[in-house]
Order: structure tokens, then sequence, then C-alpha cells
């Protein structure tokens, strides 16, 4: 179980409380309005950003102090998930050393969790020579085979079209469940949120609401909620 | 990756001292002595074949850098001797205490003017004077005042940063005392440009950029004799021309001081002075055994040479430059 | 949003200490020397009215310097950003030789063509014209110009290259004509970029002194590093030398302070490769124009060189061997001196990017420091400073060779230093979140982000280095020993022997040496060089 307990983040004027949990194994949208603070939240959440009081914990343990690598996660940004001097299979042997040193063994499991998500042969591609979609799905090789509990994502494929998107949800979505990750997903359309999150994580107003049924979250909109859907 | 090239550097100059049981030599002179167009490879040769030692040769700078670095390093200085100073560095030199008396019985010196220095030592002088083309220069002036009427360029050394540059200041003044000023004045639109060095003005000259550059009367001869070009000349001026003597004496805290002086007699041998006309491009201070070299015998010879004492030059010197700087800087 | 990367402040002492030491070592070569003449100085000195001249004459001509190169080499950049050719990426290589010649060599490739008996002189006789008076004020600029030109052309083309192409596209979606694009579009990016430019140049002005004296005709253009070096070789005034240095830090810093006032740097050595692509610029005109200016620029540069190349060339085969051992050793210095230049720039940029992270930006502005103050510090203090530090330890002749690969990398520092910090700053903006999520740090990120990232600047960086190092004459005069004699060393003493004709040979196989490795190390930098 994932626990915001009692946090506070600021930002210069800008604040943001939280005193939420979320289930393990559950898949949760993060919705708001623009500049509401759910990338911020993600952020402080992955340990990129120290809150001002407050703690994360995850399955009772304090994470708030520990640096991004060490905790329980793996997060996909919005943009620059991959090195582009690295080739894919690079890339994506990061989950296993971070010093890339790997074994025989390892570039096989490599090579399995670029099968998986459908990228078989394009080991030694350079991310440019890929497509967005693609590029999408090595960062999701990587996640997958550094196989931590919690995925956070901070809507990585804002850039990719309807159809593409929808496809990778379903992907991450699957990828959870073999895993039985705990999924956090920052999103701004509803749709997608109703997709494949059961919950979602209102973000409006300077406060993180705990989650509630995304579906009836988005029949009754709060007026926050209402005015950004419009 | 530097150090252990470095360490195995020191390791190998150490196992050569450990081989040779023989003394060293340390001299200390100006870079272009040393170098290998200079007349230092030979002139080792030459004394070490003689010496059952190790002769050291340092080049530091010109001979006012030279002083310099002695001043610098003081008393614990590794140079045995120092060979490369002129006489308008001499009192300067003298003047540090570093220096021991010669101690030697000198022979009869071939020079224009007599020398009777207890701790200096001449081993090659020569005169300075305006070099030109003949190709190009058809009426050479014959006086400072026919080089101010005519509509030559030339170009000449800076005196705070050369040693030639200097010379023409003692030049000017020894010619013409208290009227040095209005010399320099009427010079001052003959002069192109004033250069750091002396290869700096010698190569913009070579290079046809000016039509004289202050050098010395035996320049031609590396043209006559090195590159078989009789057309290069100096002129020859009725006022008479400045003199350089390049001396060279011993450290007083030197740890081979029996050494020092036995360089200092070879220095004064064929071994040495047989070098100097065609690496140094001076005059031997005393004419070897052969006499000079064919070629030198048509090399301007002034009526008149002009030097003032160690004394003199060092108490001349202040003044003089602020007559060339206020004249120049116009 | 200005988040504050609390991860990135955690594990990042090793790179903080490296970039310090690096910074402290830097202090120690440039005011450490200072204070060492200062220390041996026998009597107190006083700087009298001809060393205020020198001041104000140094003053005067590098700022006259900096306006020129920069005002010349905007037009010459523009052009070059907006025209695509055949040999285009040749030509900026070749264009920026004049910056690492030795002076020497580059004031008689220059007098070859605007002396009195020049190439331009003799082009103007023909048309019954006077020849060229190049000796004065006006002299010294055009060779600082000649110099530098190329250096500014780099940093403003580099501006230019950073627009967006969007913009531009905006911009012809919109109907701007060249003057609109110039408005909204080029100045705003020139007033960022100039300032720093400019203040690039009059650094590296402030402390000529050959070129002044020779060019400026007299001891009119006597700058304060020829007062400096009066003060040791002719008064052996220790501390009026130290005095004057620290005339010249001032002035340095009060130059420093006023362009952080006017503008941010920019980057060097970024990829020129590609020009901006316009829509505004198709008028046969304008075409004219940029294809004229990119010829003038290339006559004035190129042609000096040309003549350095045909003065040389006879030579070249015949020279002698002690000038091929020399070469052998300059290689060696060079490349030492490229590893220290390069370890450097790393150390302090990643110090300066951790220390930023962490908040600390004037911990962070006083390390960049210490990698520019080189620019300011006089050879010839540092070289007497270190001297006497190292004479009562160890023989300097013994310390000729890695002292002045040490001076050395010190001298290209500052401009390792511009290439390297701005990319690492983009390159940690886009990419240590990533790192750190997983986990990548210490040599690891070293290895696996930071050199790959780095590699074009890297590249460019060292390039300068090693081609600064192969032409300086600097220190090794006072260190060096018989046998340990460097490419420029040999080509004063072949001078100094009357070996005019021998000299050029070694001053061309000087220029092709360092010519070369900047080539080769700018070449490395880019091919494989992944966006």
């Amino acid at each position: 179980m994932l626990q915001l307990e009692a946090l506070r983040i600021e930002q210069g004027d800008f604040t943001l409380d939280a005193d939420l949990e979320v289930a393990e194994g559950a898949r949760v949208a993060v919705l708001g309005p623009s500049g509401s603070g759910k990338s911020t939240l993600l952020s402080t959440i992955a340990g990129f950003i120290e809150p001002a009081r407050g703690r994360v914990l995850w399955a009772g343990r304090d994470l708030t102090h520990l640096p991004p690598a060490e905790r329980p996660m793996s997060i996909l940004f919005q943009d620059n998930n991959l090195f582009p001097h690295l080739t894919v299979a690079r890339n994506v042997g990061l989950a296993l050393r971070s010093d890339l040193r790997l074994s025989r063994a390892d570039w096989t499991r490599v090579g399995d969790a670029l099968a998986r998500v459908g990228l078989e042969g394009l080991e030694a591609r350079r991310p440019a020579a890929l497509s967005g979609g693609q590029q999408g799905r090595v960062a999701l090789a990587r996640v997958l085979l550094r196989a931590r509990p919690l995925l956070l994502l901070d809507e990585p494929f804002a850039a990719l079209g309807p159809a593409l998107k929808a496809g990778m949800l379903e992907l991450v979505a699957e990828i959870a469940d073999e895993a039985g990750a705990t999924l956090l997903m920052v999103s701004h359309e509803p749709r997608d949120a109703e997709a494949i999150c059961e919950r979602t994580i209102l973000v409006a107003e300077g406060r993180a609401e705990a989650p509630a049924p995304t579906r009836a979250l988005l029949a009754d909109p709060p007026p926050a909620l209402r005015d950004y859907l419009g | 990756m530097k150090y252990p090239i470095i360490a195995a550097g020191v390791l190998v100059a150490g196992m050569a001292h450990a081989q040779s049981e023989q003394p060293t030599l340390t001299v200390y002179t100006y870079e272009s002595f040393v170098s290998d167009w200079g007349p230092g490879p030979v002139i080792e040769e030459n004394f070490e074949a003689i010496c059952a030692c190790d002769l050291r040769l340092v080049g530091v700078g010109d001979g006012a850098e030279l002083l310099g670095r002695l001043r610098l390093e003081g008393p614990r200085t590794d140079a045995d001797v120092v060979l490369g100073l002129d006489t308008n560095l001499i009192a300067r030199a003298e003047g540090t205490g570093l220096f021991a008396p010669h101690g030697i019985e000198a022979p009869e010196f071939d020079m224009p003017v007599d020398w009777d220095n207890p701790t200096f030592l001449p081993y090659d002088w020569g005169y300075f004077a305006f070099v030109y083309d003949s190709d190009v220069v058809f009426d050479p002036p014959e006086s400072f005042g026919e080089l101010i009427d005519s509509d030559l360029s030339v170009v000449i050394q800076d005196p705070r940063s050369s040693t030639p540059g200097l010379g023409l200041l003692m030049w000017v003044k020894a010619a013409y005392g208290d009227d040095a000023p209005e010399i320099w004045e009427g010079l001052a639109p003959r002069v192109l440009t004033v250069t750091q060095g002396w290869s700096e003005a010698y190569g913009l000259f070579t290079e046809g950029e000016a039509d004289m550059a202050l050098s010395y009367t035996t320049s031609p001869a590396y043209h006559l004799i090195a590159e078989d070009d009789p057309s290069y000349a100096a002129a020859v001026f009725e006022e008479g021309h400045y003199m350089q003597v390049e001396v060279a004496g011993r450290i007083a805290a030197s740890d081979q001081p029996e050494l020092a002086q036995e360089f200092l007699r070879f220095m004064l041998t064929d071994g040495f002075q047989g070098v100097i006309p065609t690496t140094n491009w001076m005059y031997p201070a005393v004419t070897p055994e052969g006499g000079l070299p064919e070629g030198f015998e048509t090399l301007a010879d002034p009526d008149t040479a002009l030097l003032f004492s160690a004394q003199e030059a060092a108490e001349l010197r202040d003044a003089a430059l602020d007559e060339w700087l206020n004249a120049l800087s116009r | 949003m200005a988040q504050r990367p609390l991860a990135l402040r955690r594990g990042a002492a090793p790179a903080v200490l490296a970039g310090l030491a690096v910074a402290g070592l830097l202090a120690l070569l440039n005011f450490g020397s200072l204070g060492a003449v200062a220390w041996r100085a026998e009597t107190p000195g006083a700087l009298g009215p001809a060393d205020w001249a020198a001041v104000r004459f140094t003053l005067l001509q590098a700022t006259l310097s900096a306006l020129f190169s920069v005002g010349l080499a905007i037009p010459v950049a523009r052009a070059l950003a907006r025209r695509s050719f055949v040999g285009r990426g040749w030509l900026i290589t070749l264009l920026g030789a004049p910056f690492i010649l030795p002076t020497i060599v580059a004031v008689l490739g220059l007098l070859a063509v605007f002396g009195r008996n020049g190439l331009f002189s003799a082009a103007l006789a023909l048309v019954g014209l006077e020849p060229v008076q190049i000796y004065g004020l006006h002299g010294v600029v055009i060779a600082h110009v000649f110099f530098n030109l190329p250096l500014a052309t780099r940093l403003i083309l580099q501006g230019w290259l950073a627009i967006p192409a969007e913009r531009f596209r905006l911009a012809a979606a919109l109907g701007m004509g060249p003057r609109e694009v110039m408005g909204q579009l080029e100045l705003p990016m020139l007033r960022e970029v100039v300032p720093g430019a400019a203040l690039v140049i009059f650094l590296v002005c402030l402390t000529s002194f050959a070129v002044a004296l020779t060019l400026g005709g007299g001891p009119a253009a006597t700058t304060v590093e020829l007062a400096i070096y009066q003060a040791f070789r002719f008064d052996f005034d220790l501390s009026r030398a130290a005095l004057l240095a620290l005339v010249q830090f001032a002035l340095c810093a009060g130059a420093l302070v006023l362009a952080w006032m006017v503008a941010a740097p920019s980057a060097l050595g970024g990829g020129l490769d590609r020009p901006v692509e316009r829509w505004d610029t198709h008028a046969r005109v304008l075409k004219l124009q940029d294809t004229a200016l990119i010829a003038l620029a290339a006559l004035f540069l190129l042609t000096p060189l040309a003549m350095i190349v045909a003065n040389g060339a006879p030579r070249l085969v015949a020279l002698p061997a002690p000038v091929w051992e020399a070469a052998v050793r300059s290689l060696g210095v060079a490349l030492g001196s490229t590893a220290l230049c390069i370890g450097f720039a790393l150390a302090l940029a990643l110090a300066a990017v951790r220390l930023e992270a962490a908040g600390r930006a004037g911990a962070a502005g006083l390390v960049e420091a210490s990698g520019v103050a080189a620019l300011a510090a006089s050879p010839l203090v540092v070289g007497t400073g270190l001297f006497i530090i190292v004479f009562p330890v160890i023989d300097p002749a013994r310390l000729a060779l890695p002292v002045t690969a040490l001076v050395n990398a010190a001298m290209a520092l500052p401009f390792a230093l511009r290439a390297v910090l701005p990319a690492l700053r983009q390159s940690e903006a886009q990419f240590a979140r990533l790192a750190e999520s997983l986990g990548v740090r210490g040599v690891a990120r070293l290895r696996l982000v930071t050199l790959p990232r780095l590699r074009r600047p890297l590249g460019f960086a060292a390039g300068l280095a090693a081609a600064l190092s192969m032409g300086d004459l600097g220190v090794i005069m006072l260190f060096a020993d018989q046998d340990a004699a460097t490419l420029p060393m040999q080509l004063y003493r072949l001078m100094g022997a009357y070996r005019m004709a021998d000299a050029a040979g070694a001053a061309l196989l000087l220029l092709a040496l360092s010519l070369g490795l900047f080539w080769a190390f700018d070449r490395g930098g880019r091919i494989g060089a992944a966006t």
C-alpha cells in the first residue's frame, strides 16, 4: 500500500497537500487541470522533490528521504525516457545494472523483454531510428525488466495519436497486471483514465483527494473537475 | 600517463649520473648559443674532449633574461659559469655579488678596445650596424644624419626587450651625447616599426618589409658564407659604431671552481674561438690560428669603435631609455 | 518551475571535491605564481606614468579589437548561417587557423599580405595607389581582428543556429521579410550572444604583447604585458611586475562583471554543420551579398595562411632533424596538455552544475571564474612565479615539458569550459532525472551519460587545447633545457641563427600540425555523436 501521510509540497507560492492511500495492485489515474500539480505530486513520490513535511510510505516503509533509484518504483516522464546515444538494448539493460556490465544471461533477458513489447530484432537501433510508439515500448520493456512494485506514469504517451495511445495504455495495463504492480498515472484525458484505471485521484485547488471510483467521479464531477471538463 | 614518463626520465638521468664519475660543469648562456645551429654543440664536444667532465649548457632567453634568471636563483644557482652577458649588463652583474674574479692570465685580445675587467672575460665582439640588401638600397647612408635625410625605412628592436635595441640606444648616446634626443626625433619617421627581439626585426627585413634592420657588421657574412649571397652589406657610419662585447664569468659559489677556470681558459683557445665566427656570426675575441674564415675580409670595418665602460653604460641607461621613449612615442 | 532536485544533492560530493581541487590548483597557478613573484621582490614597487600609459593603450586596443572583431563577425556569421555550399565545414575549420598560430608566424603571414611589400600593396600599386601603411593602432587592431574574427564568427554563428527552426518557419508563415526577421528573431539573439563574444576577445587581446608592439610601430603601443616584461628584464623590478599583473587581473575582472551584467555568455563548440533554413533570404541581392561577405572574410583570413604555406613549402621536406624531433616533442606536450585541459574542464563543469543544482550559485560562479582567470594571467608572471616556487625543490629543466603542458592546459581552459559547461547544463536538464531514477551515478554516469552527451563540445575543446598548446612558446622559455626544445622554440632558434627560410618551413609544419590536431579532435567529437 502506498501512503501519503500529511504530505505538503511547497514550490514558491505553490502548495499541494495530500493525505491518502493507494491499495496495492490498484490502477489509479491522477486527474486535474493543468498547473494543478499532478506532475509535482508524482515527482515527489518518485523522490525528485523533497516535501516540506509529511511522509511517503510503501508497505509501511518510509521512503521520504530515499534517493529515486532506491525507491521501489519505476517512473516514465513526459519526454527524455531514453538516452539517445545508447542503443535500444542498452537503454533496456540499464534496468538490470546501472553500470551496464551485463552477463550473457542478462542480455538474453533484455532480448526477451523487448520481444514481450513487440520489438524483437531492434536491439541495435538508436532511439532516433524508432517511431514514437516504438520508443514508448522500449521504455516499457525497461519497466518490465526492472520489476518494481510501483509504476508511475507522467503522461509519457501524450504525444502519440489516440489509437496508438490506447494500444500503449493496454500494454501498460497488461504489464502492470503481470507484475502485480500498482499503477499511478497522470492524465488530463478522462477517457484514458476511464480506459484502464478503476480509481482516480483528483488534484485541484492545492489538494490531492483520496482515490475515488473513476466512473462515479466522471459521472458526477465536483465543481473543480467540472470546470476543467467543460 | 605522464608520471611514468617523468619518473622514467628522472631514473634515466639518475643512472647516467651514476655511471659517469665525471664532474659536471653547468654553464648558463643565452638561448641562441645552445641551439642546434649555434656554437653550443661543437663547443660542448670540443671541451668534453679535453676536460674529463660533462659540460651542461643551459640556454636562458637572451643576455638580460640570463641575468634576471641568475638573480632569481641567487647563490643557490646551479650555474658554475655564466656566458653571454655584454658590457651593458656587467655593472649590474657585478652588483649581484654572485661572481668571482676570473683569476686567469688573459691572452692578448684582438679587439679595438682594451680589456682589463678582473671578473669578466670577453669571448666575442661585434659592431652594431644597419644592414641592407645592395640590390634594393643602392646608396646607403654614411651617417645618422644621412639616414635621417633619406627616405629609407629601418626596423629596430625595443631596448626594453632586446640587446641590440639597447645597443642602438648606447650608440646614439656615445656618438651624440646630449644631442641624442634630436637624433631620435629625426630618426623616428624612418623607423618602420620596433620589434621585441632581433629575430623579428631581421625576419621583417629579409621579407622585404623594411630597407634596413639594426643588426651587426658581421651579419652579411652569414648570407655570403652560408647562402652564397653577396648582396647583403652593413652601412658604415662616420660617427663610428658602438660595440657589443660578449663576456663570461664564473660563479663564486660554484662547487667546481677549478673546472670553471679551466673552461674560461678553454674559451680563449681555438677549440672555442674557432667555432664563433660561423655559428655566432661575431668576431672572436682571440683570432684563431688559421685567421678568420674566408668572407670575413669583405665585411665593413668601421674606423671608430664606440664603447661605454660598464659603469658609464649603467649610469646612462635609464635616461637614454626615456629619451628614446619620448622621441618614438609621438 | 524551478524544482529543487533533492536527489542531485546526494552523492555529489566527489564531483564537487574534484572540481574544487582543480579550482584550487588553478588559483595557485594564476595567483600563487603572482604571490611568489611579489614575495621574491627586493624592493616595494610603484607604478609610474609610463605604466598607466600602458594600461590606457591596452584598454584602448583591446576594446577596439573586440568591437571590430565582433562587428565584422556579425555579417559573416549571418552569411554562413543562411547559406549552404560545398566545403562549408572545411571553410569553418580553416577559418579557425589564425587563432591557434604562434604570433610571429601569424604576423609574418599578415605582413606578407598587408605589409609594405605585401600582396595587398602590390595590388594597390597595380591600380596606381599608394601602399597601405599598416603600422599603428589600426595595424594592431587589424592583426587582432585577424586572430579573433574566426572565434567571434564561431560564437555568433552558434547563436544563429540556436534559434529554433520553428521560429523561422513561423516568420515565413507570417510573411516576414529579412528586416522583420532581423528585428524579431536575430536582434534579440545578438543582444544575448554579442557581449559574451566581445568579452572573450577583449580578454584575449588584453595580454597581447609582441603583436601590439610590432604592428603598433613603436613604444607608443606598449601594453601592460610588455610593461611586465620590461619590469622583469630591463629593471628586474619584481614587485612592479606583480603589481602590473594585478592590474591586468583587475581589468579582466572588470570586463567580466560588465559582460555578466549585459548578458549571459553563450556556448561554444556545438554543431555548425547545418545552415538555418530560411524563407526570407532567397532574394538574389541577399545571396550576392552573403557570397561576397564569405569570400571577403575567407580572403582576409586565408591569404596570410596561404603565404605561410607558400613560403614554407620549399623547405618543409628538407627541415633539419632537430626540428622534426621537436615536432614529436611538441605533439607529446600538446596531447598531455589536452588531457589535462579536458580533465580540468570536466571537473570544473561538473562541480559548477552540481553546486548550481544545490542552489549554491555563488560557489558555482567562483568555480567557473577560476577556469576563466587564466585568460587574464600574464604568461611571464605565471612562468616566473612557478620558477620561483619550483627552483628550491627540483631542477626546473626537468619539469620544462610537464609545466608547459600544465600552463597550456590552463590557457585553453576558458574556451574548453565555455564549450563544455552549457552542454553539460543541457544534458543534466534533459537526462539527470532519468539517470537518477535508474540509479546511474558516479563513474557509470560519467561513462554512460555525461561523456557521450558531451562528445561534440569535448572534441572541439580538445582540438582547441591541442592546437593552442602546439603553438605556444610561453613558459617553456623560462624552464627549457637544451634538449627539450619544442617546435615553436626551434622556430625561434632557426630565426635567431639567420635561417629564415628553414624557419618558414618550420612555421608551415607548425601550422599543419596545429590545424591537423584541431581537425582530428573536432571531427572525432562529431563522428558517431548521436543527437
